[in-house]
């Protein structure tokens, strides 16, 4: 069990390997342990970090210190993603006129001014996916069912 | 409710920035996995590239392991042998021969140039290329003569010197993409004595515009040969350009006079400078250094007789150079030294051979020293301890290279001594990669500008894009894995001593890398390939079930099919070879042979009347002679569930 926790993480530090040096850029980090299934938090990524940090940090994650870090984290279980229920109740509470959708406006706002605000890419990238051109709003039902199917 | 309109500093009530929390929290993962899924498709795009370019270099110890073995080679052997040494000595017919019988119709209505060319013609041709004429064989060789005549005079290396007014650009591969050609012109201007280029190398193959790209190089460098220079690159190649797509589209777009552009083309290759270097301080060059790089030795040799990676030097013993002058001039010459008219003094000696490879076809790494660069088969691995080595050694700065697709267009490394430059934007697949050029002047921080020319995928969602090339590099990927059926079987079996036709993830992931070799993320890979049940375990003849080699002669078994579909492209090579009068047909003998030899180098096991069978069906006349294109076009793959709409593929026209 714990030795195919090991190939996975392995593989998914791999590809952002670039020098093949066992080591990756700390930015990536984020990338790499979401991409294992794990969601934290952005507060929970820099805790994350932290950990596997050098102690004079360097820019650079090496692989050594990942692994333990990592797969604690997957045998615990930890930052598991929500579930789709979750997620739904969470635009609702958003939507607080129950019409079902946000505008892109109202999706900007609540993004990029309340609890970890997005930046601009991230912001950019949700829109392009989330809003209909036509009606310039979200419907955050058929949104959840599209992203949920995809994965 | 607490959301009112009148106070910026309205506090939103704790379920709000929950709930807003929750949306963060899940996109940011939702987005993460999307962009890891992302590189899993560069990274397949990247290790089947580098795959191929490995079995180029493969077919080039095949073909000097072939040659030093000249005189103990058997009859039916030296017929290729002499084939292949004949191919290094072929003199080109001059000017006459070609651009004066190729005439011009009237009713010819693509872009017509004027000799000697001025800065109308670039725009006549870039006006031309946008409304997709092609331009006429006359005027393509016209350029190409034209072009060696002032390549020719040029040294090894161009000397080029900036100032704060005089900045030049820079600009890596651009594998026939026209589209980032016309790209960058409009964002960075044309070029002038004012506004200099430097054109890194790899300007064709690929992509589907490579003559057109080639042309507009060719005819901006004789408007300007001062201002705008070219280094070869690794595909700047015939035989390159034979495996990667280039000849092809000339042979389609230029039906009647094709074969005589390739003719020309493969010497204004080789006369190609190898560099370029800035203000003395700054080297500009395709690939990358090894630990033994020479600069000077680089800057004397004769870089016009390096004409392709696929021919390294023979070596001359002192009684092969005998043999040989015995057989061309019929009498014996007075010692074993090479002269003017004997085959042997138009190479390079193997050092000079091996010290160019190292230089269009080096990758820089993050470990230190220097060693083979095993996934390409040619050129080396450069540590940051190299680098510093050799900046030092010649009193250099920097190292502008390309040769590497990155993400970003672009990448520093090396402590910021080393920096690719990548100007293809999506290479592989819509959405994989942005181009890049730099801008630079003496003592200023260079500036780097990235782009991308199919702006249809800058609209399209993350999302959209990932699948897309997800879906190109799953393809490409299951063909290489369809070309190994039988061994993967095989290694499968092993591991299943159930019978069950299941076995575990781990003992399938290091099956599938011990045969391909590919140096892949199978776990991860698995769900997009294998069926995988409740336990974990892989049912592994579901990785077969969607694709199939046409099997369009049922008597041949599908090992030798498989052997046939993996090899092609290194057999189009060798018959391009052996049909040296371009008739497109081969006799049984001369295949036979060929395939024996290739075979045993090769190490294939394949039945030898199994061959023969096949062999004898292809002979369709039955007049002893094999059309081989017909024969390589036999070998395709089908994918079952192919959509009617498949994305655009940069492989799939030219292959």
């Amino acid at each position: 069990m714990v030795a195919e926790f090991h190939k996975k993480i392995k593989e998914a530090f791999e590809v952002f390997d670039h020098e093949l040096n066992n080591t990756v850029d700390v930015r990536e980090i984020g990338t790499i342990i979401r991409s294992l299934g794990c969601c934290p938090s952005e507060g929970e990524l820099q805790d994350l970090i932290a950990e596997v940090e050098e102690e004079e940090p360097t820019g650079y994650i090496r692989f050594e210190k990942f692994l333990p870090v990592m797969t604690k984290v997957l045998l615990e279980r930890r930052y598991r993603p929500v579930p789709e229920d979750v997620l739904l109740r969470a635009f609702e509470a958003l939507d607080t006129a129950k019409r079902g959708f946000l505008t892109r406006e109202e999706l900007i706002k609540h993004m990029t001014e309340e609890g970890e605000p997005f930046s601009q890419e991230e912001m950019e990238e949700m829109l392009s996916a989330a809003i209909d051109p036509d009606s310039n709003s979200m419907n955050y039902k058929d949104y959840i069912t599209m992203m949920v199917i995809d994965e | 409710m607490g959301c009112g309109t009148s106070s910026l500093r309205n506090k939103q009530p704790e379920k709000v920035v929950k709930a807003a929390l929750v949306i963060q929290n899940w996109y940011r993962g939702y987005r993460a996995r999307l962009m890891a899924r992302q590189h899993y498709a560069l990274a397949i795009f990247q290790s089947i590239e580098y795959a191929d370019e490995q079995s180029q270099m493969q077919l080039s110890n095949f073909f000097s392991f072939m040659l030093e073995h000249y005189k103990h080679a058997r009859k039916e052997d030296l017929v290729l042998v002499n084939r292949l040494r004949e191919t290094n000595l072929q003199d080109l017919k001059d000017r006459q021969s070609y651009v004066e019988l190729v005439e011009v119709p009237k009713s010819y209505d693509g872009p017509r140039l004027q000799f000697p060319l001025t800065f109308t013609d670039i725009d006549v041709l870039l006006e031309a290329f946008r409304q997709q004429q092609v331009l006429h064989a006359h005027y393509v060789l016209e350029v190409l003569f034209e072009t060696k005549k002032i390549l020719r005079k040029m040294p090894n290396f161009t000397h080029v010197t900036t100032s704060p007014s005089k900045e030049i650009t820079i600009c890596g591969d651009l594998h026939g993409s026209l589209e980032d050609l016309l790209l960058i012109f409009y964002k960075n201007g044309l070029p002038s004595e004012n506004n200099s280029y430097i054109f890194n190398g790899d300007f064709v193959d690929r992509g589907r515009n490579s003559i057109e790209t080639l042309m507009v190089l060719f005819v901006s460098f004789l408007v300007y040969p001062s201002d705008l220079h070219l280094n070869r690159g690794n595909h700047e190649d015939f035989m390159m350009n034979l495996r990667y797509g280039f000849t092809q589209e000339v042979l389609y777009k230029y039906k009647l006079h094709g074969k005589q552009i390739l003719k020309v083309l493969e010497e204004v290759y080789t006369w190609l400078p190898i560099g370029t270097i800035i203000d003395d301080e700054i080297l500009i060059i395709h690939g990358g250094i090894s630990e033994s790089t020479d600069l000077n030795l680089l800057h004397r040799l004769e870089r016009n007789k390096m004409k392709t990676v696929l021919m390294p030097p023979m070596s001359v013993n002192r009684d092969q150079a005998v043999d040989l002058k015995k057989d061309k001039a019929g009498k014996i010459m007075a010692s074993g030294k090479a002269t003017s008219s004997n085959s042997l003094s138009e190479q390079l000696s193997k050092h000079e051979w091996e010290q160019i490879i190292d230089l269009l076809w080096s990758d820089p790494r993050g470990k230190d020293g220097c060693y083979p660069n095993t996934s390409r088969g040619g050129g080396c691995y450069f540590g940051p301890d190299v680098t510093a080595k050799f900046l030092n050694k010649y009193h250099l700065k920097t190292i502008i290279r390309s040769h590497e697709c990155k993400p970003d267009g672009y990448d520093i490394c090396h402590d910021g001594k080393v920096i690719t430059v990548f100007s293809a934007s999506d290479y592989y697949e819509e959405g994989s990669n942005r181009g890049a050029y730099i801008r630079l002047a003496h003592d200023m921080a260079p500036r780097f500008f990235q782009y991308r020319a199919t702006s249809a995928s800058c609209l399209s969602p993350l999302y959209q894009r990932v699948e897309v090339m997800e879906y190109s590099a799953i393809r490409i990927l299951k063909e290489r894995i369809i070309a190994r059926k039988t061994d993967l079987i095989r290694a499968f079996q092993l591991r299943d001593h159930s019978r069950s036709g299941k076995i575990s993830v781990a003992q399938w992931a290091f099956s599938m890398e011990n045969i391909l070799e590919l140096n892949l993320p199978w776990r991860t890979l698995s769900p997009h390939l294998v069926n995988i049940d409740s336990d974990g375990n892989v049912d592994y003849m579901s990785i077969f079930q969607d694709v199939h080699i046409v099997k369009s002669l049922e008597t041949v078994k599908s090992a030798v099919i498989e052997t046939l579909y993996r090899y092609r492209s290194d057999l189009k090579i060798i018959f391009n070879i052996i049909d040296s009068d371009h008739s497109g047909m081969i006799s049984i003998e001369e295949f036979r042979a060929m395939w024996k030899l290739f075979s045993s180098h090769y190490n294939v096991c394949i039945d030898n009347t199994q061959l023969d069978e096949l062999a004898h069906t292809m002979d369709l006349n039955r007049d002893g002679s094999i059309d081989f294109n017909e024969f390589l076009k036999t070998f395709y793959i089908v994918h079952k569930y192919d959509k009617l709409k498949t994305p655009h593929n940069k492989f799939a026209k030219f292959k």
